[in-house]
This record gives structure tokens, sequence and C-alpha cells, in this order.
């Protein structure tokens, strides 16, 4: 049974001008989570947006939980949870009056409003700061309790439209940890990225989408497989370089690269942290003590430069700023 | 009925607020409080109304009008802002009626006015203002004021919803609401305006508003409406006409803006 469909999905901003969604095709399976993954301005949050009945699609249908999402947004409104690229809560009010809000607007009792406030507080470890006014809240507690509103009603599907972008590391693991939560409870779930990390760790199943289209889909080792998988790198001194890559060599069945200029060697890897660990030992028996070794996951760029031959690139012109920051960690 | 109690949620979030960060309130009251102050004081001495009680008896419903009608500026920022933050998005969101969030935020503003206005006209009792048109005349009169503010309100929720930036909203709403208010009758009399400005403010709904409220605090002198013309002598039939009108467009419009906003 599928939880989301959508077909054929168009949309277009400023006259036409924009095309945001460009003929998507998109659907999820009951009780999994689907990571939509694409640059800044591909179309993911216009895509979450049509699903979560904010924005009338031009052309295309949408079903959720099999409920017609154009013609009866009101019903789809009922069974699902949305929470936005930028945390949706009252600033001046606390986490409590919040909650209270929300539950009260999804027609719960005072008395039913209350004690879910209680448990969702206690859920998203955010007892302690309920009586607090959200402004004094880290980047990530407003994101649990963003997280949290939208599971007031406990919804059938969840949208979370890039839940940990603008977040610090610790942050974000926190976030993954709260998810994955979720995840197992058995909510069908849509979000949205620009971290292959982010997908990886959090989705069954990613679809790339670029220029308003899914461009491909599939398990996260799968993409990976097509996109080339894990590289191995290392940076040795000048009088290193040889040898060490012999080593990579004997790692790794593909060619290699070799940047004479930032002395760093890399190659593809199959067997992951079992290469590295190998590589290390053999330089290590030749007393030869790396500046730098590592695995590097593919990125973003990686994936969309194997699957469209250009690097993700920027559509939106006020996104460029925000996105350029998002980049640079 | 879940369409009222779902505004009365928003306004409450509204009200909650004021407890919250109550420098919220001292702030809307400090500005009309310190207008009626100014006027009184650095005007009042200079200008000869021929009114008995002096000049303040004609300031305070001028002045009572422009408050109100600057709700519209309120309204209007406090949309932006939930806009941004991606707060309406959630609202549209959730499973309420489609014109909860507009309704609760013009009641709200109007809550809020009523605590604005009794400060003022405390403020005016005290500086010498006095009505003298008795208990129902003067509650109508305040009554009154209040719809004009909501009405104004729903102005404020359609420029609100239409602008980007909270600065960008306290801009557009001054520079509507300050001429408006200024070419009127309530400072000082039309009959020294340029004649097509006369004409303006004849018919501006300020000062129908102004000369209304005049009359219903018990005021004689209209003030400058020059005499004659349709709206300076049928103020307040002129003014319901206004309010209505104001209503029926600004509604349907706010609220089918409502369900089609979405932030960048």
């Amino acid at each position: 049974m599928k939880a989301i469909t959508a077909e054929e999905l168009y949309k277009t901003y400023d006259k036409g001008k924009v095309k945001a969604l460009d003929g998507l095709n998109l659907d999820v399976e009951e009780g999994t989570v689907l990571g939509v993954l694409g640059p800044n301005g591909a179309g993911k949050t216009t895509t979450v947006r049509v699903l979560a009945t904010l924005l009338v699609p031009d052309a295309g249908r949408a079903i959720v939980s099999g409920i017609d999402v154009i013609k009866n947004p009101q019903e789809v409104r009922k069974i699902i949870g949305l929470s936005g690229q930028y945390a949706a809560v009252d600033e001046t009010l606390t986490g409590w009056d919040n909650l209270i809000m929300f539950g009260r607007l999804y027609h719960l009792s005072a008395k039913a409003a209350k004690s879910r406030a209680i448990e969702l507080l206690g859920q998203f470890s955010l007892t302690d700061a309920a009586k607090r006014p959200i402004r004094t809240y880290s980047g990530g507690m407003r994101r649990r309790l963003d997280l949290a509103a939208s599971l007031i009603v406990k919804p059938k599907v969840l949208f979370l439209d890039e839940p940990t972008t603008g977040l610090d590391p610790r942050g974000r693991q926190d976030m993954w940890g709260v998810i994955n939560e979720l995840v197992k409870g058995g909510v069908t779930l849509l979000l949205t990225t620009q971290y292959l990390e982010e997908a990886d760790q959090l989705a069954d199943e990613i679809a790339v989408i670029d220029h308003g289209k899914v461009i491909a889909r599939g398990t996260s080792d799968s993409l990976k497989k097509q996109v080339g998988g894990e590289r191995l790198e290392i940076v040795v001194e000048n009088q290193h370089m040889a040898a060490t890559k012999e080593i990579v060599a004997r790692v790794s069945s593909s060619a290699l690269n070799v940047d004479e200029a930032l002395r760093q060697i890399s190659a593809p890897v199959t067997t992951g942290s079992k290469a590295l660990i190998e590589a290390a030992k053999l330089l290590d028996e030749m007393g030869i003590h790396p500046l730098d070794i590592g695995l590097k996951r593919p990125s973003l760029d990686d994936v969309f430069l194997s699957l469209t031959g250009h690097v993700a690139e920027e559509k939106k012109d006020e996104d460029l700023a925000l996105a350029s920051k998002k980049r640079g960690r | 009925m879940h369409a009222i109690l779902d505004a009365l949620i928003i306004t409450k979030r509204q009200l909650l607020q004021l407890a919250r960060v109550p420098e919220l309130i001292l702030f809307s009251i400090i500005q009309p409080i310190m207008f009626v102050l100014l006027f009184r004081y650095v005007f009042g001495g200079s200008i000869d109304t021929g009114q008995p009680g002096g000049y303040v008896q004609l300031l305070m419903p001028g002045i009572f009008v422009q408050t109100v009608a600057f709700t519209l500026a309120g309204t209007a920022v406090g949309l932006t802002a939930d806009m941004q933050k991606g707060l309406i998005a959630r609202f549209r969101s959730l499973p309420i009626s489609r014109s909860a969030v507009v309704f609760g935020r013009t009641l709200g503003d109007g809550a809020l006015n009523i605590v604005v206005l009794t400060a003022m006209g405390l403020t005016g009792f005290i500086v010498g203002w006095r009505p003298s048109s008795g208990l129902l005349n003067i509650t109508l009169g305040f009554v009154f004021l209040l719809v004009f503010g909501f009405a104004m309100s729903w102005v404020g929720v359609l420029i609100g919803l239409s602008v980007r930036e909270e600065r960008v909203a306290t801009n557009a709403t001054f520079i509507a609401v300050f001429p408006l208010t200024f070419l009127s009758n309530a400072f000082a009399p039309t009959t020294g305006m340029p004649k097509p400005l006369q004409y303006i403010a004849e018919w501006n709904p300020v000062s129908t508003m102004v000369a209304g409220c005049r009359q219903l605090f018990g005021l004689e002198n209209q003030f400058g409406a020059t005499a004659g013309s349709f709206p300076s002598e049928n103020p307040l039939t002129m003014s319901i006409f206004y309010m209505i009108v104001i209503m029926a467009i600004f509604i349907p419009l706010s609220v089918r803006k409502y369900n089609r906003a979405v932030n960048k």
C-alpha cells in the first residue's frame, strides 16, 4: 500500500519563468522512509508543500494515505505532520504554550492537549525547558520542539523539510536519533535533505531530484554503487609518495589518483574501513606516518556529478548566500 | 462552531504573547499616551476652538481615531513576521477553519485596542477631557472606535500577507495611514486647507469617524468639517458605510490571500 503518490506534478513560479516542479513522480510505501535528496532550488520544498496541502500544483495528482491532496486538503491535514525548514513555532511563547496551542488547534480537549504535551516534552528531552520561551532555546531544541508539534495527533504521514539544516554536528546527531526512534514507531516519513549522509542514515530509499524531477531512485547502497562508493585518501610527505602508492595499490583494485601538489594519493575501495585499517597497518610497518588518512564518502556533489554530469547547482538567487554558507561546513 | 473556537485559540495566543512579554503592552500604549500629552500641551495653547473645555475636547476623538486606524500596522507587521518564520505555513497545514488564523489575529488586535483606548481615555481625563454625553453614548463611541479598528485591521491582513519583510510592512502601513490621519479634521480645521485637499479631507473616512465620535462624545463643534456637505452633515451614517465597505472588500480578499500564502 502506498502512503504517498505524486504523479506528473508541475509547478511554475514568477509567471512561468521558474519551473519548480517539472513532471515530478514519487511514491512512498507505507511505513517506510523516503529521503528526497537535492541541492537548493531543485524542487524539494515545493514537493513537500504540494504534498502537505500548502501549494496547489499547476498540473498533476497527489494522493496521501488514499486521499486526494488537491480535492480534499482538509482531510489530508488531519493525518499529516509537517515540520518545515525554518522552525515554525511561536518564539515569544514557551514550549509548553506552543504545544498546548497546537494541540487545541488539532481539536484535542484541554485535558488531552495537556497530557499529550507532557508526553511529547518527555519524549524529546524538553521537560526542563518547557516553561522557557522558545527564543532562549538552542537550534537543536527548537527543531525538536517543532518536530514535537507536528506529532501531536500521531500523524500517519510525516513530512520533514531539511530537518537538520543549520544545526551544529551535535544537534544533527541528536535529531537523527530522535527521527530514527520515530521511524521505529511505524510512521511513513518523507524527508528532504541536502546531505547524502543524512539520507543514508535515515532513509530506506533515496530519490535524487534535480530541476523539478526525480533523476534517480534507489537504496543508498545502490546509489553509492552508481556513484562509486568510498575512496581511500592518504596525504604523506614527499619522500614517502612512491612507497605509499604501492600500498594503496595493494588495498584497491582500481586506478590510483595521485595529486603531487597536495601529496595526496586516493583510490576507490570496496571494503570500506577494512581497507583503511589495512593501509594504515602497512604504512606503520614501513615506518611512514601519514599527514592525513581517511575514507571519503561520496558527497551530494559526487552523486550529482555521476548522475547528471554536472555539479549540484543553485537556482534561486535568494538561496545562494544561505547555501554557500551551508556548503562551507 | 470549530471555526470560532479555532479563531479564539489564535486570539488567545496573541494575548498570551502579551502576558509573556509585558513590554509589548507597554510600548503599545506609550506612543498614544505621548501623543495625547504632546498635542494637548503643544498645540492646545495656540489653537482657539471656541469650545468650552478647550482643545482637548476636540483632540481626544481625533487621536482615538488616529490610534485605532494604526491597528492596521500592528496586524500587518505581526502577520509578516509569522509568515517569515514559517508559522503561517504550519497553521495552514493544520485541519483548522480556513479563516481562523486571520480572524483570530484581527480579534486579538481588537482586544489590544481596548487596553490602548482605556489608557488613552484615562490620560485624556487627567489632562481635562470631559465627554458630556452620558454613559450610553460614550460607550457607543468606544464601540464605534473598536469596530473601526477591526475594519482597518483587515486592510493590515492583506498588506501583511502580501509583503515579504517586516520592515516593508512597517513602512507600507505607515505611508498608507499617516497621510490619511492628517489629511482630516482630526487635529486642525480643514477650512484652512487648499480647496482640493479640503474636499478629500471631508470625504476621508478618518474625518467622518472623528466627526462621528465628537458627536457621540457630546460636542457641537464639528471642528473643520465644512458645513453643508453630506459627509459633514451625516458623519455617523457615512462612517458606518465606510466600515461596511472596508470589511466587505478586505475580509474576503484577506481570507483568500491567507489560503494561498507561502513563505519563500
